[in-house]
């Protein structure tokens, strides 16, 4: 159950939710509940594919990816900060959009039932092979473990694990980040401070837009090779599950994504099989897993996850 | 007072919809003292001083800092001018370290690294220079409030303030805290700095100040030295020599005990103690009054006797019913069948809900009375009714019981829950501030009302920050100062030795 | 809340005309993009799904569907609770359904099922609802969390049943068997003389789903329960004072709306899949959110925004048929743009609004 193979898959389920798990951290740390992230993720994914089909460029299509998603965010931000406007049912609106949007368009630019056509050479990232890969591989373990599961990834997936030092380093070791996490916290403190509450939860909407367009070009441009309906497939929620689970903290959040790509790989891999002892699992309760962890964790049984205070809440500042 | 005043406000004004908050405000404060400024609460206090620190605009009016005229749109600028505030409540964030509190939104770079080790010895020099000690690691959550609003004051020196602004900085202090924080000030105007001391509590401003000011209604309506002024004078001030017309009343005939309280302990969910071993009696024909500068205990003690909120320790009685109400919270609906009947100090919060209708806020919390009821189903044409007979009697206007109690005016919407309240005939009837936001012609109906209840034999309990209020309709006045009764006195009680005791200057219980 | 009051017409009439509008708008700039003319698309729509019997069949069998979600968002509003779990309580609803029709189809006539199906949605749905709603009562955990996360366990749980435990024996589709007549609403075309509805699924559940509009009418206006429901969502403090408890209002609530969510299985499982199968509620749930919102939680509300949403589906099955280029995702679209300018950007116009009324009159108001 933790063979190398086993724990490389896991290793590349967890990417995208690592990206998109920080991607909610930065705007729910900033008081913007999101659950968005999977339409952006679809979005960006899309906005990846087609770009990186039409100019046969990754780069390219990365940042296409990447501008999708940005623009969903800023219209979750309009209605959120701007309006302030119920930022559960905005989320709701972008998944939505995101879903319609991506075949709509996808069927029209591309007549492929709403799929991009395969991406040409260069479209995709390709695995990277990490120095004397093949030189180690021999030696037993720790040879094994760079050789195979360290080395060989797409250039996205060292992104988003060098996402989470970065994140943390600039949550706890940044003005922004200080900023950031004040503004989730106590919203009047930071405006009291003479900063301004709007343009901060702008900010970190947008940096949630940056990763979440990441997450979903890995998607289409590094996982596979091109866009298909839906392929974010609620890996938006288990990031959003994932984020709880993590307390909202980086390095929680990787862990957290890793245990729940794990359980993806095993969901796959056990598939039909027994595990002595316990019989037949049937692998919907690996899918389930993650959301019961979440919901049990949530209602204080394991831990207690206690949310950004002012998450969800629109800042006014004069008195009603 | 020589030299340019610190501060100095011409004419300011602001109003937040019909509320007319601050009205042609004039003040000056000098250079290095402290300066007071004392009112009721809702006189406009925190209001202006939310505009001297960018927080809110002046609709019109000037301010001068140091002489020059400026204008304040945001508290950056607040900041950069010199003024730092310390708010009410403390803008903190809890979960961050002191240092993090410190340096938000003056960090510096975009790198805290120098920011930090640079806050750091300034924190370490603002310690030795005012005696300002907290251990900059620790997190705010953990601090006790008297080291919190110490962070606060950190926060405003640590920006260069000379010029600090204190909201009612001790309602949250023990006394020892609050002595603390007096000899601090003294220090910081002894190196030069300015402070604005905005209070309700006439002790403090005797205590601390140089220069006091007195608000009411939005108004400032006085200025002095605190060396040629007294207290007996600035409660004067405060309450104003009140218009209130004399209800007539007979001398009251009082029966047995028909509520009774022992040993009331109430904690907060900030752990405070707010209520500490108070115990009384009302007696059935009886108006008993709490008087008290609001925010000592009173509000708790009503909210915990309608059974809002839950006792540590204390014994109740109502009509000879016993319940214990540190063990259990009795639920509002329990209290309501034992007898009691409360109209709440906050219509809006809690008495109305002003988007109802006035028949459905007529019958909040005794929506399960039968008589009300067909089965499961309200017995609206029964409510109407009911609603319609209460507008009658109450002279509730306009006398519509389908408009939302949204478009009463503030007596009517009071009418509204008293009408609610009496008609259901309570042994004992609870009310809170029966008259804020009152005009002058409710008011007197409202009074009226509160004694005709009591010569019907009822026990009322009034809770009244107002003075003359308790005065003119108390048969007993007990005197509540930081969560205890420290006096009782008879109908006749002189204003000026209850306004002594509400300041906790003298209590029968030290 | 805002400064500012509108009269009863602009909030309920005129703002959320605007909001619609402007939905539709951006729609019609959407058609424009993907180069079809948006003024015939809405002509082949409003054809499409009102034009003749068998459309307007569809729609009303859509509607249905739309009135049941709907109504269980609206519900847990009323109580200021936000239930976005209406499609996994849908879902587990329809296990409810089946299991009862699996039991009794063979049995006894429909009329005799359906009381016992109606009972299994609702309480397969209310159950489904009681976990999140018993957890943010007494643990504090928020109840949109937690019923969002409710969706994926129910679509885990009923993926695994059908998968594995329903199955029809020896098949390979995951659905269970298909229902005999015992286990069928009749269908309206067939109650009704004449051909009027065609082929259309429309069924006896639209008239369930009229008397839930009834019901739930009933319950928050006219009985105490809804008295305290409507208290606890407008002023939870004065809800306190009151002696309603909190705890059992927001349990009762959700698991109302939870019931009436897992009651479009009536509609869905017994009036026309007649089986149980994979991912029937297919966004309704959701969908209900939009109801529920320019319903203004209202059932009279949520009746005609579940006929439009129900022409939409429609109209945009046809629209697709007519014009290739507009797929029934353009459907998909629209929905969002109607959550987003209906639900997130509700706000938008409102100040300007305020802005010209208060030039018309003085309000009598009071602030706080």
């Amino acid at each position: 159950m933790f063979d190398i193979l086993t724990l490389d898959s896991m290793v590349r389920v967890s990417a995208p939710l690592i990206l998109a798990c920080l991607a909610g951290l930065y705007s729910e740390r900033s008081g913007v509940v999101d659950i968005g992230l999977e339409g952006k993720m679809l979005g960006a994914a899309f906005g990846a594919g087609a770009i990186a089909y039409l100019t046969a460029n990754a780069w390219l299509g990365l940042l296409a990816g990447i501008a999708v998603a940005v623009v969903l965010a800023l219209i979750h931000g309009f209605a959120s900060i701007t309006n302030r406007g119920n930022q559960i049912v905005s989320g709701v609106a972008i998944n939505f959009l995101a879903l319609g949007l991506t075949a709509l368009l996808g069927q029209t630019w591309f007549r492929q039932g709403g799929r991009t056509p395969p991406l040409p050479e260069g479209g995709r990232f390709g695995s990277i092979e990490l120095p004397f890969a093949t030189e180690f591989a021999n030696v037993p373990i720790v040879g094994q473990i760079y050789s195979e599961l360290i080395s060989g990834h797409n250039i996205l997936v060292y992104i988003a694990f060098a996402m989470v030092p970065l994140t943390w380093w600039i949550l706890f070791r940044t003005r922004f980040g200080l900023r950031l996490r004040a503004v989730g916290e106590n919203p009047a403190a930071v405006d009291t401070a003479g900063i301004s509450v709007t343009w901060l939860r702008y900010r970190a909407v947008i940096a949630c837009g940056i990763l979440c367009g990441v997450a979903g070009s890995y998607l289409s441009i590094a996982q596979s090779s091109g866009f298909i309906r839906d392929m974010a497939a609620g890996r938006g929620y288990i990031a959003l599950a994932a984020l709880i689970f993590a307390k909202w903290k980086p390095g929680n959040a990787m862990w957290a994504c890793l245990l729940f790509g794990l359980l993806d790989a095993w969901a796959f891999r056990l598939q039909g099989q027994e595990i002595p002892g316990i019989g037949q699992v049937p692998v919907q309760f690996f899918q389930a897993l993650p959301y019961i962890l979440t919901v049990i964790l949530l209602a204080g049984f394991i831990g207690k996850a206690i949310p950004p205070k002012a998450s969800g809440e629109p800042y006014l500042k004069e008195r009603t | 007072m020589t030299g340019t005043p610190a501060i100095e406000l011409r004419k300011i004004n602001k109003r937040f919809g019909p509320v007319h908050a601050n009205k042609d405000i004039d003040l000056v404060v000098g250079k290095g003292s402290i300066h007071g400024i004392i009112g009721e609460n809702g006189a406009g206090k925190s209001t202006l001083m939310s505009i001297l620190y960018g927080f809110y605009q002046a609709d019109n009016g000037d301010i001068l800092v140091d002489g020059k005229k400026v204008s304040i749109p945001d508290s950056k600028t607040a900041i950069a001018l010199g003024i730092g505030m310390v708010h009410q409540h403390f803008m903190l964030v809890d979960t961050f370290t002191v240092l993090e509190n410190v340096i938000l939104g003056a960090e510096g770079a975009a790198l805290l690294g120098g920011g930090v080790s640079k806050a750091r010895k300034e924190l370490s020099r603002l310690e030795n220079d005012y005696g300002l000690k907290v251990d900059p690691d620790a997190l705010i959550q953990d601090l006790p409030v008297g080291l919190q609003q110490r962070v606060e004051i950190l926060k405003a020196l640590y920006r260069g303030a000379d010029i600090l602004i204190l909201d009612e900085p001790t309602g949250v202090l023990t006394p020892a805290e609050a002595d603390h924080l007096f000899r601090i000030l003294e220090v910081l105007r002894d190196q030069g700095k300015t402070v604005l001391l905005i209070t309700h509590k006439l002790r403090e401003i005797m205590a601390i100040t140089d220069t006091v000011s007195v608000m009411r209604r939005g108004e400032m309506v006085a200025t002095r030295k605190t060396s040629e002024t007294s207290m007996p004078e600035l409660a004067e001030l405060m309450v104003g020599r009140s218009v209130l017309l004399q209800v007539e009343k007979k001398p009251a005939k009082p029966g047995k005990t028909v509520m009774k309280v022992d040993g009331l302990d109430v904690i907060d969910s900030r752990g405070v103690k707010v209520v500490k071993d108070v115990s009384f009696e009302v007696r059935a024909g009886e108006i008993v009054g709490i008087a008290g500068v609001s925010g000592n205990g009173q509000s708790e003690l009503l909210e915990t006797l309608a059974g809002i909120r839950k006792a540590s320790k204390g014994t109740l009685w109502i009509d000879g019913d016993q319940s214990n109400l540190g063990e259990t919270r009795i639920d509002p609906a329990e209290m309501r069948d034992k007898g009691l009947g409360h109209v709440p100090e906050d219509r809006h919060r809690m008495g109305l809900i002003t988007k109802f209708a006035e028949y459905e806020n007529s019958i909040l919390g005794y929506h399960k009375d039968p008589k009300y009821a067909k089965g499961p189903f309200l017995d609206i044409p029964a409510i109407k009714a009911n609603a319609n007979a209460e507008i009658e009697k109450y002279d509730i206007r306009p006398p519509n019981c389908q408009l939302k109690t949204a478009n009463f005016s503030g007596g009517n919407q009071q009418k509204v829950v008293l009408a609610r309240e009496i008609e259901r005939d309570p042994t004992v009837l609870l009310v809170g501030q029966p008259t804020r936001g009152v005009d002058i012609g409710a008011i007197e109906f409202i009074h009226k009302r509160l004694v005709e209840l009591r010569d019907a034999g009822k026990g009322v309990l009034l809770v009244s920050v107002e003075l003359d209020e308790i005065r003119s309709l108390a048969d007993r006045v007990l005197v509540m100062f930081d969560g205890k009764i420290v006096g009782e006195r008879g109908a006749q009680a002189d204003e000026g030795e209850l306004g002594l005791l509400m300041a906790g200057v003298e209590g029968d219980a030290r | 809340m805002s400064a500012g009051q509108l009269p009863r017409w602009v909030d309920f009439g005129l703002i959320p005309a605007f909001n619609l509008a402007a939905a539709f708008l951006v729609s019609g700039l959407v058609v424009l993009l993907i180069g079809e003319n948006p003024i015939e698309a809405v002509k082949i729509l409003i054809w499409g799904s009102l034009g003749y019997g068998e459309g307007i069949g569809f729609t009303l069998f859509n509607a249905t569907n739309f009135i049941f979600t709907g109504l269980a968002v609206a519900v847990a509003f009323h109580a200021g609770l936000f239930n976005i779990g209406g499609e996994g309580q849908a879902y587990v609803g329809g296990l409810g359904v089946a299991l009862a029709c699996l039991a009794l189809d063979r049995y006894v006539p429909w009329w005799v099922t359906l009381p016992f199906a109606v009972l299994g949605g609702a309480l397969f749905g209310a159950a489904w609802a009681f976990i999140p709603a018993w957890l943010q009562a007494k643990r504090g955990s928020h109840v949109v969390i937690t019923t969002i996360m409710f969706n994926f366990i129910g679509a885990a749980l009923m993926g695994y049943l059908l998968v594995d435990v329903l199955v029809k024996p020896g098949s390979m589709q995951p659905e269970t068997r298909t229902f005999e007549e015992g286990g069928r609403l009749p269908l309206l075309n067939a109650l009704l003389p004449g051909d009027f509805f065609g082929t259309s699924q429309v069924n006896l559940a639209l008239i369930i789903a009229l008397i839930a509009c009834v019901f739930v009418w009933a319950l928050i206006w006219r009985t105490r329960l809804g008295y305290e429901i409507r208290t606890f969502g407008a002023n939870p403090a004065a809800a306190v004072y009151a002696g309603i408890s909190p705890v059992r209002i927001t349990i009762i609530t959700m698991m109302i709306s939870g019931g009436l969510a897992g009651l479009m299985a009536i509609n869905e499982i017994m009036g026309a899949q007649n089986r149980l199968l994979l991912e029937f509620v297919s966004g309704y749930g959701f969908v209900g959110i939009a109801v529920a919102l320019m319903g203004r939680a209202h059932p009279i509300g949520i009746v005609l925004s579940a006929i439009l949403f129900g022409m939409l589906y429609q109209g945009g099955a046809e629209l697709s048929f007519e014009m290739p280029a507009i797929t029934r995702d353009m459907i998909v679209v629209i929905q969002g743009l109607v959550i987003l300018f209906a639900g997130a950007l509700e706000y938008m116009f409102r100040p300007a609004l305020v802005q010209i009324f208060s030039f018309a009159r003085t309000p009598a108001t009071q602030a706080v």
